[in-house]
Formats: structure tokens, sequence, C-alpha cells
């Protein structure tokens, strides 16, 4: 849990999180914009421990600090995906398509194929390093505290429920 | 081949196997029998380790002799395989890693089921997850085979045979006795081992060539009877349009295969908190990488130095490159070197395949006793009973593996991983993705992805050429051959994406919202995980 000083960790400190958006109630819009809904009675018979528990889940679900650390998540991930993966996709296809402008000699017997594929070990690394530090810098401080909070709370549910 | 080859490959293999079963030993003395040290080695190993260990449990035998030697053969073609097995690795840290912790306790299933009502899930996922390792054990076995034909001169069938039995064997007892600690170590002595032999290797490789990488190209494209074609894509797979897209259906495979590999998802059990998992998913990829860059060196370097034609004369599918490269480097087939660095290369391989069946036979066995055995018998039985079931689930999936091992013994051992890979991605991936990432999944949507992506994966392959209808099939008399692709990922993973979504929307249970809400807290936070 070292290393917690990019620029905006403290950020997550401030909007914290957590007991805003309890004071805030949670019939409220989530983060996508749509209404969050009264949960559904989702499994009939649960007995009154398991459904509070699981209101737990929803509750941490619906808050604003929880909905932070996703989107900072998937705004790293999705684009990381799209980007890593087209590259991927389109080297094998230029591979089987068009071996002529593989086989194009760039420096010596090193051709545009041998650049690519060693383009593509790069740029693995490169993805590998920069997910693992936005991870470090950007997420982990706070779904740290989130998993704390959410626990505390599971527990104090079930030990309410005694 | 000479006796002094085979006697100290033999000796410094039994030393690995001495050294493995003491580990076994050791690690086992305080065995408490709970499954979570069983299937997760009590949880408590560093990121390191466990990026070794990932590593070892990667780096197979396909990877040192089966790629190695598709690219002696076929140059560059079999250098989509290194730039494939390496890329999957960014889905598996993106994508599966901390969440996969986060979410489960030993298996893919445990993931899914969660959400989902739990017996068809396990089941599903179990079957799977079962017959992906089989495959891939199928391919280690043929890898160890190939490697003693080599060994004793490729002309006893009986020791060939000998020596799967005994890999089998071997690793029954590893993971019956040792468990996840055990194999976890093993998987460290190896990878280390097997970084050392290629490290060894491509600096002699470099040295041969004055440092000169372009010479080497220059010499491997003139040796193969290629010239510059080595060089470029198109060899292997660019004949008609089928090849082509037979490539294109293999490079799907592999890159997507990787996240739905058992073995791989349980390693990252064996670490405390999802961000451990992450570390450990950073030092295999540093490895990992190092490695296949590695393998390209080492597979031109067998066809600059040894040569195409003398590869196919010792192994028609290439598997045996890297041995003979070896022998070569050293000095020859009658120096001292050659023939030191030969029976170390050998015994690395050994070593290599099992380790990693090892490995599988953990992860399959887990789905056996965790996954299938749990959920068909419905008493709760006792971990402790789990674990026997488990102990004896790795001697029923041994004896199938080294079965079918013998059957396929002449397919080329990274090919045969590429089939396990298209399963992987066509029948694990869909559903994992979808547990974790989709709202309205349902258990429908979850079972009918795992069949809707197995099913049609192994109807392929039983309808390819591997199978039957060509002089290098298994049945090459039969001709029921109807798919004309080798590698039936560019059908079949497609179809077990669609398959999840339609037994969804078809679905008429409604999404359990709680339950969504309760995997993605736990996935992104860690919270409730154990």
């Amino acid at each position: 849990m070292e290393k917690h000083d990019g620029p905006d960790p403290g950020q997550v400190r401030i909007d914290d999180p957590w007991y805003d958006a309890l004071a805030s109630g949670w019939g409220e819009l989530d983060g996508t914009g749509a209404p969050a809904s009264a949960v559904p009675p989702a499994r009939g018979e649960q007995d009154d421990l398991s459904a509070r528990a699981a209101d737990v889940y929803l509750e941490v679900q619906r808050s604003a600090a929880f909905q932070e650390v996703r989107s900072r998540y998937r705004r790293f991930v999705v684009p990381a995906v799209a980007v890593f993966f087209t590259w991927y996709v389109a080297y094998v296809v230029t591979a089987t398509t068009a071996p002529a402008f593989m086989a194009r000699p760039v420096v010596g017997a090193v051709n545009v194929a041998m650049v690519a594929g060693l383009g593509q070990f790069l740029t693995t690394f490169l993805f590998t390093w920069a997910y693992a530090r936005h991870a470090r810098l950007r997420r982990d401080r706070a779904a740290l505290d989130l998993r704390w909070d959410t626990q505390e709370l599971t527990r104090s549910v079930a030990g309410g429920g005694r | 081949m000479t006796g002094n080859h085979q006697t100290l490959a033999l000796l410094l293999f039994s030393v690995f196997v001495a050294i493995t079963l003491g580990i076994t030993t050791w690690v086992s003395r305080h065995r408490h029998g709970s499954a979570e040290e069983f299937y997760a080695g009590g949880r408590l190993f560093s990121p390191m380790e466990n990026g070794f260990a990932i590593a070892g449990d990667y780096m197979s035998a396909a990877s040192f002799l089966g790629i190695s030697g598709l690219i002696a053969l076929f140059g560059y073609d079999g250098l989509l395989y290194s730039v494939g097995f390496l890329v999957a690795w960014l889905v598996v840290l993106f994508l599966v890693a901390e969440l996969v912790r986060n979410c489960g306790r030993f298996t893919l299933a445990d993931v899914v089921a969660a959400r989902m009502s739990e017996r068809p899930v396990r089941i599903a996922a179990g079957t799977s997850s079962v017959t992906v390792s089989v495959l891939y054990l199928v391919a280690q076995m043929v890898g160890a085979g190939s490697l003693v034909a080599l060994l004793l001169g490729g002309t006893s069938e009986a020791a060939q045979t000998w020596t799967v039995i005994g890999v089998g064997a071997l690793m029954v007892v590893y993971v019956s006795f040792g468990g996840m600690r055990a194999t976890t170590w093993i998987q460290i002595v190896k990878a280390v081992l097997l970084m050392g032999g290629a490290i060894a290797l491509t600096v002699l490789v470099l040295v041969r060539f004055h440092g000169d990488f372009d010479q080497l190209l220059r010499t491997a494209a003139e040796r193969s009877g290629h010239g510059k074609a080595f060089l470029a894509p198109g060899l292997k797979y660019g004949g008609d349009w089928t090849s082509r897209l037979d490539f294109i259906s293999l490079g799907l495979a592999l890159v997507l295969g990787t996240a739905g590999l058992p073995h791989i998802l349980s390693r990252f059990y064996t670490v405390p908190t999802a961000r451990a998992a992450r570390r450990s998913v950073v030092w295999s990829i540093g490895l990992i990488g190092g490695f296949y860059l590695m393998t390209i060196v080492l597979g031109f370097g067998a066809a600059a130095i040894v040569g195409p034609d003398a590869v196919r004369g010792s192994n028609a599918a290439g598997n045996t490159a890297v041995p003979l490269l070896a022998l070569d480097l050293g000095g020859g087939a009658s120096s001292t070197g050659g023939t030191v660095l030969f029976a170390i290369v050998a015994a690395i391989a050994f070593a290599t395949i099992l380790a990693v069946v090892a490995g599988i036979t953990l992860a399959s066995s887990a789905s056996v006793a965790h996954d299938l055995y749990a959920s068909l018998r419905r008493r709760h039985a006792k971990p402790r009973s789990e674990v026997a079931v488990a102990r004896a689930a790795a001697v029923g999936v041994g004896v199938v593996a080294i079965a079918l091992g013998l059957l396929a013994r002449d397919l080329n051992v990274a090919f045969l991983v590429g089939l396990a890979f298209a399963v992987a991605a066509s029948a694990n991936l869909p559903v994992l993705l979808y547990s974790l990432f989709w709202r309205n999944f349902t258990t429908r949507g979850a079972v009918w992805s795992v069949y809707g992506g197995l099913v049609p994966a192994l109807v392929l392959v039983v309808l390819s050429p591997v199978v039957s209808g060509g002089p290098g099939s298994l049945f090459p008399g039969a001709d029921f051959q109807y798919f004309p692709l080798d590698n039936p990922g560019l059908v079949s993973i497609p179809l077990g994406f669609l398959a999840g979504l339609l037994g969804t929307i078809t679905s008429t249970e409604a999404p359990d919202e709680a339950k969504h809400a309760e995997t993605e807290v736990r996935a992104l936070t860690g919270a409730g995980a154990v």
C-alpha cells in the first residue's frame, strides 16, 4: 500500500465516500444516470439476514466511492483492451492477407513482419507497465478503503441480526 | 545418439525428480488436508513466487520445444505462436486476474456460481475445465514422448510408452501428496531452470553469430531453402484461404484462450490479495515475454545451425529442434560439450513437462472434486473428503491423459496446445467475462455459453482434418472431415459468446440484481474475499 502519492489520491479521500452516499440516501440516480430502482426482492424466500447482507452490496455498489473506483477501472481497461486487441487482430490479419507487405525489408534481413512482431512484444510490456501503474496509483487505495467499509457493514448487519 | 547422452540426461533428470520429490515430502510434512491448503497452497505465496510459478505453468514443453520447432521449420509463421501466447496475458491482466482472485475460492466455477443457480453452472464449468485440462495434458504427454524418442534414438516405441506412463505416475504422486504447495514450488524450480537453459542457449546462438541478429536471420533464411520467404509470413499458413483462415483462427484462440485455462486461473488463488495477483501477473509477463523472445532466437538459430532438414529428420513436427540445437552448440554429437548441453536441455524439457503436467492435473482434479463431485453428490461433503476425491481424481485424469497422449503421438505439441486454447477460449472465457461484467447475465445464459462454446469446439475438432481425411490425421484411413480448419476458434469462440447472449435473452428468470452487485463490489474491492 505504499506509494500513494500520485496527483489525485487525495481526492478519493476528500469526496470519500461512503458516508456521503449514505447521507444522500440511495434512492437517487446512480452513476449511469439510470434511476437506482428499489431492490427487487431477489430471491423470494431469502431469510432476513442474508437479504440485508445483500443490501449492503447494493448500497455499496451505488455509493459514489465505488462508482468512482469502477469508472477509473473501466476508463483504463476498456480503451486499453480495444487498442491492444485491434492491434493484435490487425497484425494477424495483415500477416495472412498481405504477406507481400509484411515481407518488405526494413533494415537488412529484418522486414516489416519482424518489426511488427517485436512491436507486439514491446506494446505488451508497455501496457502491462501502464496498467500496473494506473491500478497502483488510482485504484488500490480507494478499493482498499471500500473493502474495509463494506466488510464492516456486512459484519454489523450480521451482528445486528443476532 | 550415443549412450553418453542418455546416461547424462537421465541422471540430470533423476536429480530433478529427486529434488521435486523432496520438495513434495517436505511441504507435506505438516499437512492438514484442508481444501484451502490442497487447492490454493494456503494462499500465502508472494507475488514474485507466484509470478515464477505462473510462468512455470505457462511455459510448457509446447513453448520450449514446439514453438522453436515451428520457427525452425516454417520460419516466421511459428513466431505467431510466441506473439499470441504473450499478448494473451493482457487479457488476463486487465480483465481476469484481480477480479477472479477477489470473487472465487478455488476454481473458475466459483466465480460464475456465486451469481447463479449453483448446481447447473458448476457442472457446466467443471466439465469444460476438465476437458480443457485433458487436452492440454495430452499435448504435454506428446512432448514427453517425442523427447524420449529422440533421446533413445527414436526407434523404441516401448520406451516412449513407458516414459509417458512414468511422467503420468510421477505427476499423480506430486499432486496427490503435495497439493498446490508442492506443485507451486515445482513450478518455481522449473521456471528458473527453464529460463536458465533458454538464456544459456540464446547467448550461445548469439555468440555463434557474433551478436549479429541480422546475420542469424540471413543464415536461417539461406539454410532453410526458402530464402527471404522464410522470414515473412505465409510458409505454413500462406497457401489457400483455408489455411489463412486457420491462421487467424489460431491467433484468436491463443490470445483469448489463456484467460480461460483452469490451471492458470487457479494460480491466482495462491496469493493473499488481488493486488498480489496483479503483481504476480506483472512478474509472469516479464518472464514469459523474455522467454518467448528467446524462443525466437532459438527457433531461427536451429534453422541456421542445425538446418530444417535435420530437424525434420529427427521429428517430423519439429519438436526436437532445441535439443538438436544444443547438441550442435556444444560442439557436436561426439564432443563432451555437445553431450553435456544436450543432456541439460533434455532434462530441462523433461522437468518442464513434468511440472506443467502436475499443475494441470491439480487444476483439473480441483474441478472434478470441487465442482463436479460436490454438485453431483448433493450431500454436503466435508472438505476433508473433498480433498480425498481430488486425490483420486488426479489419478483418473492422469490415466485418461496417458491414454490419449499415446494416441496423439505424432502431432506437433504447439499445435495441440492451440486446440486446448481454442476450447478454453470458447467454453470458459465467455462465461467468465459475462459473469464479471454483464449485469443481466442469468443462469441459463451461463450454462448455454459454456456448452455453446464447448460442444461446437469439440465437434469441429472431430470433423476437422486433424482427426480424419488427411495423411497427417489421427485416423488417416477414415474420412469424416467436414470442417476445413485445423483450429476451431474462429467459429467456436463467437458461438460461445453468442450462446451466452441468447441464453440470457431467452431466459425466463429475472437477473438477480443483488447478486450482480455483490459480484461487482467484491470483484473490484476485494470485500469478502477469502
